[in-house]
């Protein structure tokens, strides 16, 4: 009971500092702007902590951060292979696969009215359907190995990557295809010198959803076989193990990783559209 | 008209690629089948064949290139076989029917409906509550951005399982995934609609002396309206997502993702893309309901749309 009251109190405590420095006059600094969320965040999990303990949830319903932490520092070289084999090879070789495929099809699909008219309804409404729901076929395809990850990620990004690309391919205003045209610039001199650059945003928008997709993908579709490897693999045994804090070690790993590859993306934005007013307002 | 047009040409190259993709792809089960049957095929043996590419199949044994599309259980079905099967397991069988796909389809979607509005509505009062209060804005409004970025879709499983263990089942676990997929876009896009409206608006509500309830529900509600359900749309596609990878764990009972599970582990294609084609039309469906009803209501309430 006292750690469950203490957990409230916690709570409290963590609440009021808060209120404090978000209405305080240094709301706007950046130190403070780090640094409510971060507390919060401490909070919650020491409250999750105190609660777990306080009430004696049993592990198979829900461990505390302490015994996923436990369990994440004993079984580094498995999440290290689950890692590899989903992230690095599943997600991450059908994201550049699927990227690639997605902007090539849109640079060609850019340059024919007909087919732009014709594939942008179907790219929308690709766009809308549980997808995931092709893991089974691809997986019977291509094996239970990563290559069948991939291929799922790949059917899975396709569509968002070439609606993103064609409308960013269309974004230009006649006044700077004039002066393209004035300077007797060649389809691909006006291409990469002005279409690519101002595609770039929407491209990165494409890039930042797929980033999510991807892992998606590469997760859910181990639910449907995988080599005895793997981190929707890890997580599918170990429920049925109800080895819970191996588990939320797995999904540990998956927060991280989704959030490092998406804010991989994002600086890698920052560096090459510089330029766009979404990114200097922040300066 | 002329999109009409272009868009047809496109779906009907589709569906050509797919007729012509069939003939590689079941060659090789058909040339065994064919072995077994005492017909003369190159090369002779299964040994053979499996390191030969499929098209040098093809091109060696052209007999077997009408038979490609009424394979029994191939690794592509033609377009036709899906169909078939769909209007099959639809219109010809009784609802009741554990085979009939629109029984599977009630059980998803009831629990993609259900989660769907648990999701909105939470997403919605967490969005009020961050527009509204300086502290809540500051401390979770990074999480939920955050939380994009995860894979949430991971916890499905355990969700299954552990409510299992305290004594949900059924319909609930499900729903909850789906409510959970569905919450942070809801929260992103509806926190961005209640501030869409700039400072010339909040001043003038001002001028008016009108009090927060006032300019929430007069001025930030109504113009949060597009960006809803712009984010409704994304939603009720990943509640769906959610509701299908909910009703893999449980073992394939009932619903599309039981469809889908069931089909993969008895080598069923024609009934998995039966239940992919359902599910997509299923959500082409709501995506498409929800759009009808933002048309209407946005032009109820004079939103140039």
């Amino acid at each position: 009971m006292g750690l469950v009251l203490m957990a409230v109190v916690l709570w409290g405590v963590g609440w009021w500092i808060n209120m404090r420095l978000a209405n305080g006059p240094r709301s706007e600094t950046r130190l403070v702007q780090l640094a409510v969320p971060t507390i919060f965040g401490a909070t919650l999990l020491a409250v999750w902590e105190l609660l777990v303990h306080g009430l004696e949830v049993p592990l198979v319903i829900l461990p505390a951060p302490s015994e996923i932490a436990v369990r994440f520092s004993s079984s580094l070289p498995i999440l290290w292979a689950d890692f590899t084999q989903t992230i690095l090879k599943g997600a991450l070789g059908g994201y550049v696969m699927g990227c690639l495929a997605g902007v090539l099809t849109a640079v060609l699909v850019d340059r024919s009215d007909f087919l732009r008219r014709g594939l942008l309804p179907v790219g929308n409404f690709a766009a809308a359907l549980p997808i995931v729901g092709t893991a089974p076929i691809l997986v019977m395809w291509y094996g239970f190995d990563w290559q069948s990850k991939a291929a799922v990620v790949v059917v899975m990004i396709f569509f968002p990557m070439l609606v993103n690309t064609v409308a960013g391919l269309r974004e230009t205003d006649a006044m700077q295809r004039d002066l393209m045209q004035t300077y007797a610039a060649s389809y691909w001199q006006s291409f990469f010198k002005l279409r690519l650059p101002v595609a770039l945003p929407f491209i990165f928008n494409g890039l930042k959803i797929s980033t999510t997709l991807a892992l998606i993908g590469a997760i859910v579709a181990e639910f449907f076989g995988s080599p005895t490897v793997g981190m929707g693999f890890r997580i599918s045994t170990s429920v049925g193990q109800l080895a819970l804090d191996m588990v939320w070690a797995e999904i540990v790993v998956a927060a991280f990783a989704g959030s490092a590859f998406y804010g991989l993306v994002a600086a890698l934005e920052r560096a090459l559209t510089f330029w766009h007013p979404s990114q200097r307002s922040r300066l | 008209m002329k999109t009409v047009m272009s868009f047809l040409a496109v779906l009907a190259v589709i569906v050509g690629f797919w007729y012509a993709a069939c003939v590689p792809m079941n060659v090789k089960g058909l040339l065994d089948a064919a072995e077994r049957a005492g017909e003369q095929v190159t090369p002779a043996t299964a040994r053979e064949r499996r390191d030969a590419g499929a098209f040098g199949l093809v091109v060696g044994n052209t007999f077997v290139v009408s038979r490609s599309w009424s394979v029994d259980r191939p690794r592509l079905p033609a377009p036709h076989q899906v169909a078939i099967e769909l209007w099959e397991t639809t219109v010809q069988k009784k609802i009741t029917s554990k085979r009939s796909l629109i029984y599977h389809g009630k059980v998803t979607l009831s629990a993609t409906l259900l989660g769907f509005g648990i999701g909105t509505g939470l997403g919605i009062l967490l969005a009020v509550g961050i527009v509204h209060s300086r502290v809540m804005d500051m401390s979770v409004m990074p999480w939920a951005i955050v939380s994009q970025t995860i894979p949430i879709i991971a916890l499905a499983p355990m969700i299954i399982v552990v409510l299992y263990s305290i004594g949900v089942q059924g319909l609930l676990p499900k729903a909850i995934i789906a409510a959970y997929l569905s919450f942070f876009p809801v929260v992103v896009g509806m926190v961005k609609g209640l501030r869409s409206p700039d400072h010339m608006k909040l001043d003038l509500l001002i001028t008016y002396n009108a009090n927060t309830a006032q300019g929430f529900w007069k001025l930030r509600l109504p113009s949060s309206m597009p960006y809803l359900f712009a984010s409704l749309k994304i939603g009720i596609a990943a509640s769906l997502v959610g509701a299908i990878v909910g009703e893999l764990p449980t073992g394939a009972v009932a619903g599309f993702g039981a469809r889908l599970l069931a089909g993969s582990y008895y080598g069923q294609t024609v009934q998995i893309w039966s239940a992919l084609f359902a599910a997509a039309i299923l959500a082409a469906g709501l995506v498409a309901l929800l759009g009808v009803m933002e048309r209407l209501i946005l032009n109820r309430m004079g939103v140039k749309a």
